[in-house]
């Protein structure tokens, strides 16, 4: 077979200096990344992880009580003061508040996260997401605003339980030491309310995410091996899914650490995390305390991480 | 007749619907006891659907099928007991392969240490022994296919459903595997329903095969009869290569405008002119097309009339540069005429 001769490098189009310069980068992969990731990794090194060390080291310094000088020297004083009781009680609450919030959201975001993954036809599904979406395009203020009017004493659901007579049942859950109060507008019940409310959709997203993910032939397998769907379910599905439950509850779980607007807006007079922190480094002035209070949520998530890797949370990622 | 066994899989009149399309079109087939038997078929033929109503994965619009004379039409998955081996496996990521494999004995509370001894068995059945411990991700993928029979195969089921399962292997790993499946087959001794469009694997493993087209069975046989005596203009097209002729030139060659296929190695090449045995058929043509395949070589020949009958050849003495020379060359196709197989109007 006689090869016909053809000219490919007629082809190409003339040396210019835009040609030159892909050529460049394509031999330089290096310098291409580099270029690539500057803006983005200086403000991270700078701003973020530099203002978090800020906070590392200003957490090692501590408020003279006589001079309200802030002393720039290593000490351990300031964690002393945050182990105080006082401020045990502020970080149990908050953790406590934050785990409740968080089996709370996964407990209603499953079901519609399976439902939208595993049943919804595709239009039902796109609304669906979009109905999850929707509330984050309104301020986040603008809905706790909206949550304390609907929880507060002479408020929309206060009627509307008084409509159904079910107001002893409310007065019950109020009566109740630890979560009730006056109303739910000023309980930890209300608060509670409002925080599943709002991380909700971060819960829903990316469990429906993880159950998209498992593929039918594998539930089909199970079926096939003998296990009736209920089986299948606990063995094969939910554990294939739980890294979904697990990144939501990052969300749901560092978020309400973190939160100091919705305890201060709905819920008792007792501080959480976030407004500790708010008050230290604002009226007090105390910001090596405050720069402490924000290093237990970072631990907090931290050890939450380890255990969830521990017990095997990302083995089927 | 009356002492006929049970067979293993019986279809009768199973139709399967979706929306006007029939995917699976008044299916009626018998399936014995201990058989493998291939359901071969081009994509969207109906072969994967009709394994799927077997599996129990889908229900069947109208009519039965019965298991061992038991109706299962209608029965859940985890009610039958039969097993499938996935296309693509199906393990289940986050366990072993050791909980993979024991995943149905787990199921039926087989206590833990027969469990594992068992498992450990099966593995060596599949010739994996000593990779219990390890992820489905950390196998190849011939590695994922055993596994995926050992699971299958463990809870001993009376028919194991196999769909395309070495779709994804590379031509030599499926050589091997083809010949290893057949092994195991015979060694444990069950019904083996296997889907394939590749009628390579369908006559190399099966007992009978049964050729799928449009949702209809075209034909069943044993792999011989399949490929000699092919009864629809399909099958003879599908199972291997033919030459299909019929009208004019069927009537021009054996004097009779019945059609007929006639198998490419069937055919030998002669010069122009060269004398034609009594019970011969010829035609004579020019060659337009060479392929050299290494173990033979494809000749297109096109024939007076403008059609092209397909040639082999086995390259038993020639080279490339001579089989290469005789593009263009003028020749005459004999065949004897016991090899032309009668087709009717598929």
């Amino acid at each position: 077979m006689a090869a016909t001769p053809t000219d490919f490098g007629a082809a190409a189009p003339p040396d210019s200096f835009w040609r030159r310069l892909s050529t460049f980068f394509y031999r330089h992969k290096t310098i291409s990344l580099i270029l690539l990731l500057a803006s983005p990794l200086l403000l991270l090194v700078v701003i973020y992880l530099g203002s978090l060390a800020a906070l590392l080291v200003n957490s090692f310094f501590y408020l003279d009580g006589f001079t309200g000088q802030i002393v720039k020297q290593f000490t351990l004083k300031t964690y002393a003061q945050l182990l105080q009781p006082a401020n045990i009680d502020i970080i149990r609450r908050t953790v406590v508040m934050a785990l409740a919030v968080s089996v709370a959201d996964s407990l209603l975001a499953f079901p519609v996260a399976y439902y939208m993954a595993r049943y919804a036809a595709p239009r039902t599904k796109a609304f669906l997401y979009f109905a999850v979406l929707l509330p984050l395009w309104s301020s986040y203020l603008v809905r706790v605003y909206a949550w304390r009017l609907i929880l507060a004493q002479e408020g929309i659901l206060t009627w509307f339980l008084n409509v159904l007579h079910l107001n002893g049942v409310l007065n019950a859950l109020l009566g109740l030491p630890g979560i009730g109060g006056t109303s739910l507008g000023v309980s930890p019940l209300g608060t509670f309310i409002v925080f599943t409310y709002t991380w909700l959709p971060y819960m829903i997203l990316p469990i429906a995410a993880a159950l998209e993910r498992v593929p039918q032939n594998v539930l089909d397998a199970s079926g096939d091996l003998g296990a009736h769907p209920s089986t299948t379910f606990w063995r094969i599905t939910l554990p294939l899914a739980f890294p979904g439950v697990i990144a939501g509850s990052i969300f749901s779980f560092s978020l309400t650490l973190g939160d100091f607007i919705i305890p201060g807006m709905v819920g008792n007079s007792s501080y959480f995390i976030g407004q500790a922190v708010l008050a230290h480094q604002g009226t007090s002035g105390n910001l090596p305390l405050a720069a402490a209070f924000t290093v237990v949520p970072i631990v907090i998530m931290g050890i939450y991480l380890l255990v969830a890797r521990r017990m095997g949370a990302f083995d089927a990622l | 007749m009356s002492t006929q066994p049970v067979p293993a899989i019986r279809f009768s009149g199973v139709s399967r619907l979706f929306g006007e399309m029939k995917a699976v079109d008044n299916l009626n087939l018998d399936i014995l006891d201990g058989e493998f038997f291939t359901l071969l078929g081009p994509s969207g033929s109906g072969k994967t659907t009709t394994l799927r109503l077997v599996a129990g994965f889908d229900q069947p619009t109208s009519g039965s099928i019965q298991l061992f004379g038991q109706e299962v039409a209608g029965l859940p998955p985890y009610e039958r007991d039969v097993t499938t081996v996935f296309q693509d496996y199906a393990l289940f990521p986050h366990m072993t392969v050791g909980e993979n494999v024991g995943y149905g004995l787990m199921i039926r509370k087989v206590p833990k240490p027969e469990r594992e001894k068992r498992v450990a068995e099966m593995l060596e059945l599949v010739r994996l022994p000593g990779l219990a411990e390890r992820k489905p991700s950390q196998l190849s993928g011939g590695q994922r296919q055993r596994v995926a029979l050992a699971r299958a195969l463990i809870t001993k089921p009376r028919v194991l459903l196999l769909d395309e399962p070495l779709g994804a292997l590379d031509l030599k790993l499926r050589q091997q595997m083809q010949v290893e499946l057949k092994g195991i087959q015979e060694q444990v001794g069950i019904t083996f329903i296997y889907v394939t469009h590749d009628q390579e694997e369908a006559l190399t493993m099966s007992d009978r095969v049964a050729v799928f087209n449009l949702g209809r069975v075209e034909q069943v046989g044993s792999p011989a009869e399949i490929y000699e005596h092919p009864n629809t203009a399909f099958v003879a097209g599908f199972v291997g290569t033919s030459n299909l002729i019929s009208g004019e030139l069927a009537n021009t060659i054996t004097g009779s405008p019945q059609a007929f296929s006639i198998r490419p190695e069937k055919i030998r090449m002669c010069s122009p002119g060269d004398p034609v045995g009594a019970e011969a058929c010829a035609a004579e043509g020019k060659i337009i097309d060479v392929a050299y395949l290494g173990v033979m070589t494809r000749y297109l020949v096109e024939l007076a009339d403008g059609s092209t009958l397909t040639v082999v050849e086995q390259n038993l003495a020639t080279t490339s540069m001579d089989v290469m020379a005789a593009q263009g060359r003028p020749v005459q196709l004999i065949w004897q005429r016991e090899h032309n197989r009668p087709i009717g109007e598929g």
